[in-house]
């Protein structure tokens, strides 16, 4: 039976149900515990299991996150959490030097079940230093899986399946979706934690997004059927390993390719989707694959200007019409 | 100290205080957004520390920063209107609430991620030390701070090379839900530094005047050569974390005992705080002095009228950089490209 609730209570639930089934779950982070968790996803969950399980933990993101790896490399399965992806850059080296790359110099000795959540993107006028989008940088580390839910439905999935899996994953989870509503069906059947879904089937153009860009891609193929133009829109759910398969048999379709991403534009996400998908469908396509995404700034503190720099339902609908009116010329920045 | 220098003092508390709260009433209305960390309770540290620095002293600080940039002296205006993220904001709208800087002031930064002020002050020392120049840098910081391997790495440099860096800890015994018997192993943060051979002291941070001392002596070992020097200010913040939090965490009884050693004690404003309700300042009794106003009242230094006229003015200032803010426009496109680019010059990149 389908339930409505928010993205943050999916979250929540998933992690209660698997620290209830086992009891080498446990969770650590800033303000998890007696606070219950900066976007109240670990509400509740102090009280239930206790402190050993439910840590609060000092200012110390390298440390903790190192921790987290310790105590994985000996069958724990620690599911850490960062209070926001800006601060993750305190934990880079025990996620990239350590969880990727462990269980690999171990020559396969060491398996590594650990969870890394952290919130992220552009909320709202969180100036630069707390708006930060780093699937760039997490993307390019072998060894490393990252899931990128946007639905109350994602949310539940991947994290039960992250938290089972064996590999060291990252789950980024935007700032904006916490308090967003949807359906949780417990009864669904699962689908792989990092296959695309197609949102929204459509003939004339493909937009692919992913997390809170794949639901902003939705409204803005909604705007362009207004305009007669059929997007297909992709929510990519993953973005290590991207499913390939999803994305071609649908520009196969479309002949038309967008990426949107909230990162800039510059080296992000959407520059290895668009560069695969290139490569891939390079006779398929009657125009060049673009992206469309951030601009190449720090996110500026003043709200007229940080909704500037990123795409908008609107943004995209533009970018998508132009592109299936004319072959554009040169990068689409917005 | 001179009757001048006292009032000057108070002053800067009672406009810390009505600052900071119509801060907090200008965000509930909309005008401010984003994460907004009010220092109500904590203003004996700020006006005590940089009352008693040079102005040519560098200052290094949080996101909890407005005060520290209003006494610094950072026109009210300008502060305001930043965190209005308008064009006449002191970064151009660019940088908000938790990143004011004044490069004429040497207020060196407001920064967001925990942990940062530390090597930034090393480094203002450094350079300031390799020039032999007289100036010290005043470096703020949290009590949730210390736990940051970046206090570690730096307090070490700091010592190693005698750097002229006085470390001023705020401990307000919180990081943000988490009480400092649950994030330190040792909660007296002054004795962290006698592992780096710094001298450290525990001071009582809702005394101005004591806070004024050990500062001035402080700095006064620094320009003597004696390398970094550490103070711990005991303080209390009397709202929640930022306005996103309602500091519902934290027993009844602490918050009303700290009530009662308000640095600013009877120049309450007739708007309270969110957090703790009316009711809880009642229930905890009349004001139980040690606020600084009391004091000099006490010493005859000062008389009700002229605390009147000081929160007049008070009043005055805080509203003219609320309309200051208001009218000042918004930063365009373009500017926020150009703050990006200030240090292109004429250089041909390709
Ligand atoms: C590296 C990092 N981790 C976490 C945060 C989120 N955060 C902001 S303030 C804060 C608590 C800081 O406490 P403290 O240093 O005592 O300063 P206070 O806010 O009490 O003045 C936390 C955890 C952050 N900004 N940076
Ligand atoms: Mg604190």
């Amino acid at each position: 039976m389908a339930q409505e609730m928010f993205y943050y209570q999916a979250l929540n639930r998933a992690l209660d149900e698997e620290m209830a089934a086992d009891d080498s779950v446990f969770i650590l982070g800033e303000d998890v515990g007696l606070y219950g968790g900066s976007y109240r996803v670990t509400e509740g969950l102090y009280a239930r299991y206790g402190e050993w399980r439910v840590r609060d933990t000092p200012i110390s993101e390298g440390s903790f996150t190192g921790l987290g790896v310790g105590a994985a490399l000996i069958d724990m399965r620690p599911v850490v959490e960062i209070m926001t992806v800006n601060f993750a850059l305190l934990a880079l080296d025990a996620i990239i030097n350590m969880a990727a790359k462990i269980p690999f110099m171990s020559g396969g000795q060491f398996p590594m079940p650990l969870v890394v959540r952290m919130p992220g993107g552009v909320a709202r006028q969180l100036a630069a230093q707390h708006s930060q989008r780093l699937e760039h940088t997490l993307m390019n580390v072998p060894g490393l899986r990252i899931a990128v839910p946007a639905t109350v439905q994602d949310a539940w999935w991947q994290l039960k399946q992250a938290i089972r899996s064996e590999e060291p994953i990252i789950m980024l989870e935007h700032e904006l979706l916490y308090f967003s509503k949807g359906e949780l069906d417990e009864t669904a059947d699962a689908i792989p934690m990092h296959r695309a879904v197609v949102r929204r089937p459509g003939e004339d153009i493909t937009i692919i997004g992913y997390s809170r860009m794949a639901l902003l891609a939705e409204e803005a193929a909604a705007l362009l059927a207004e305009s007669g133009i059929s997007a297909e829109v992709i929510d990519l759910r993953s973005l290590r390993p991207i499913d390939w398969a999803t994305c071609i048999a649908s520009v196969q379709k479309t002949h038309h390719c967008l990426v949107v991403e909230e990162d800039c534009v510059f080296a992000g996400a959407g520059a290895e989707v668009a560069a695969k998908l290139a490569e891939a469908c390079f006779y398929e396509l009657d125009a060049p694959v673009q992206r469309h995404g951030a601009l190449d700034i720090p996110t500026p503190y003043n709200r007229s200007l940080e909704i500037a720099s990123i795409p908008t339902a609107e943004s995209i609908a533009e970018a998508a019409r132009r592109l299936v009116a004319e072959p554009p010329a040169a990068g689409d920045e917005k | 100290m001179d009757r001048f220098m006292l009032h000057a003092m108070l002053q800067d508390m009672l406009l810390a205080r009505s600052f900071e709260e119509r801060a907090a009433r200008e965000y509930t209305e909309g005008n401010i957004a984003g994460f907004l960390h009010l220092y109500p309770g904590e203003e004996a540290v700020a006006v005590g520390v940089l009352h008693a620095a040079e102005s040519s002293d560098y200052v290094v600080s949080t996101y909890r920063e407005h005060v520290h940039a209003l006494v610094r002296g950072i026109p009210a205006r300008s502060i305001m209107a930043e965190l209005f993220g308008r064009r006449d904001g002191c970064c151009r709208g660019m940088g908000g609430s938790m990143h004011l800087f004044d490069r004429e002031r040497r207020f060196m930064g407001g920064y967001a991620i925990v942990g940062e002020t530390f090597p930034v002050a090393v480094g203002l020392a450094y350079a300031t030390a390799m020039r032999s120049q007289p100036e010290a840098v005043i470096c703020f910081f949290g009590d949730g701070a210390v736990n940051q391997g970046t206090f570690h790495e730096s307090l070490n440099m700091a010592a190693l090379w005698n750097l002229p860096v006085l470390f001023v800890c705020e401990n307000n015994h919180y990081q943000i839900g988490t009480e400092i018997h649950r994030h330190s192993a040792v909660s007296d943060v002054f004795k962290r530094a006698c592992g780096y051979r710094i001298p450290a002291e525990k001071i009582n941070g809702m005394d101005v005047l004591r806070v004024y001392e050990a500062t001035q002596s402080a700095l006064q070992r620094i320009r003597e050569g004696a390398g970094p020097q550490f103070l711990e200010m005991e303080t209390y913040r009397f709202r929640g974390h930022s306005m996103a939090d309602a500091g519902n965490y934290r027993p009844q009884v602490e918050v009303e005992a700290y009530r009662r050693m308000d640095p600013l004690s009877i120049v309450e404003k007739a708007e309270q705080p969110l957090y703790p309700s009316a009711e809880n300042i009642a229930s905890a009794g009349p004001d139980t002095i040690n606020g600084f106003s009391e004091h000099l009242r006490a010493e005859q230094l000062i008389n009700a009228d002229e605390i009147e006229q000081m929160k007049q003015q008070v009043e005055q200032t805080v509203e003219d950089a609320v309309d200051f803010a208001r009218r000042s426009p918004e930063p365009g496109m373009e500017e926020a490209l150009a703050a990006l680019d200030c240090n292109r010059g004429q250089e041909v990149l390709i």
